[in-house]
């Protein structure tokens, strides 16, 4: 077994720390862990919000120090970075294949792009792939997402916005 | 721009933001139907968001004791400086959507600016907060097109927001000393910027929704120096009840 680094060793451990909304994709996978850096007398832990109201940003920072001092890591500091702005272009395609499976449509595009940010790419069914869906409303069961329905296989789901 | 006028103006910012996200949060379970209810708190919840990092950052820059939460829920009305337009009521759905519209440009614009800013911490604010505000937007611009270019009646009642709303736009192109101050930081909007602005994009807006822009009015002044409709009052009534009735509590 290879000796881990003190920060490679809290990566691996953030890495089970689980998105709470989105249970299948951890918080690295979702590009929220900007950094890490080791103290003398503890771990500060750099997190970009998704949202600015993301209501599951002091779950997941109490997620992150229980796992951290479970480990070993106590006195940790998780400070939150604002700059540069998270965005879904940092997810990457393994990423987005699990939110598939999971049920969830993957961003299309880039947020970088008027297009991806306006929701006007065609989006999948992440059950039948069918690309004829229709947006039912713009805002979904949390602020990152959209309600759509397929038109095809009948089925509604949410689409991961590109922000 | 010294640490305690910034603060001031974070504080502000923050204001038309908490309030904003109150005024969307007394739409939950209210809504018309399902989906716009979840709309309208999805975007409160942007706004709540917003006004917590810039309540935080006011708090921090301060110096102080305070801190955020006490900003937020220790305040009487005459310390609050947030627009007269963002504590009018939800009177009927045409009034909030007008309100939010309106503010939402107003936001749109200010962010831009502030998301260039040297100040990382505000900068790096703003820029999160461009992202949401875009959506903001045009979720509230679709919505005017709908109602003002919808039936007889979405019309009249669309047009009845407006008129009665018109009088609270004069304050969002005002300027008082902190304004000044952060023209000369970090080119803020000057009054005359932000007036061509909005007038720009309400005009071009309400027209292409059928809805008429009012002629020039007397408009109200005064929330930057505390003074609020009385609807504020209530409005804080509710928010606070819960640090008024239990000084501390903690979730």
């Amino acid at each position: 077994m290879i000796d881990l680094s003190p920060k490679e060793k809290v990566y691996q451990l953030l890495a089970e720390v689980p998105d709470p909304e989105i249970p299948v994709v951890n918080i690295i996978e979702m590009g929220m862990i900007r950094d890490v850096e080791i103290h003398y007398d503890g771990v500060e832990v750099f997190l970009c919000p998704t949202y600015s109201g993301c209501p599951a940003m002091d779950m997941i920072d109490s997620m992150v120090k229980e796992k951290l001092a479970e480990n070993g890591f106590v006195n940790t500091v998780v400070t939150l970075v604002y700059k540069p702005a998270w965005t879904t272009d940092w997810m990457n395609d393994e990423t987005k294949e699990k939110l598939r499976v999971f049920g969830i449509a993957p961003p299309v595009g880039k947020a970088s792009s008027k297009k991806g940010m306006l929701n006007e790419e065609d989006v999948a069914c992440p059950q039948c792939k069918s690309t004829n869906t229709e947006i039912k409303s713009m805002f979904g069961s949390t602020a990152c997402k959209s309600l759509y329905t397929c038109t095809d296989c009948l089925e509604p789901f949410d689409y991961f916005k590109c922000i | 721009m010294d640490n305690l006028n910034l603060s001031k103006f974070c504080i502000r910012l923050g204001d038309h933001c908490l309030i904003m996200a109150h005024r969307q949060s007394e739409l939950c379970s209210n809504g018309p139907f399902l989906e716009e209810d979840i709309a309208q708190i999805n975007l409160g919840l942007d706004l709540l968001g917003q006004a917590e990092a810039l309540l935080i950052y006011g708090a921090k820059l301060e110096g102080g004791s305070r801190t955020a939460d006490d900003i937020a829920f220790r305040r009487p009305e005459r310390e609050f400086y947030n627009f007269m337009l963002t504590e009018q009521p939800n009177t009927d759905f045409a009034f909030v959507i007008v309100r939010q519209y309106i503010m939402s440009l107003y936001l749109l614009k200010t962010y831009q600016v502030l998301a260039k800013v040297e100040d990382e911490t505000l900068s790096g604010i703003a820029l999160k907060a461009l992202k949401e505000l875009t959506y903001h937007e045009r979720h509230f611009s679709m919505w005017l097109k709908r109602l003002g270019d919808g039936t007889e009646e979405s019309h009249e009642r669309a047009q009845t927001a407006i008129n009665e709303l018109w009088m609270f736009v004069g304050e969002l192109y005002e300027e008082d000393e902190i304004d000044l101050m952060a023209q000369k930081a970090f080119y803020a909007p000057t009054g005359i910027e932000m007036k061509a602005f909005l007038m720009e994009h309400i005009t071009a807006r309400f027209t292409e929704s059928t809805l008429t822009t009012p002629k020039d009015i007397y408009m109200t002044t005064g929330s930057k120096k505390g003074i609020h409709t009385e609807y504020l009052g209530y409005l804080l009534t509710e928010m606070q009840y819960l640090q008024r009735a239990y000084p501390d509590a903690k979730w």
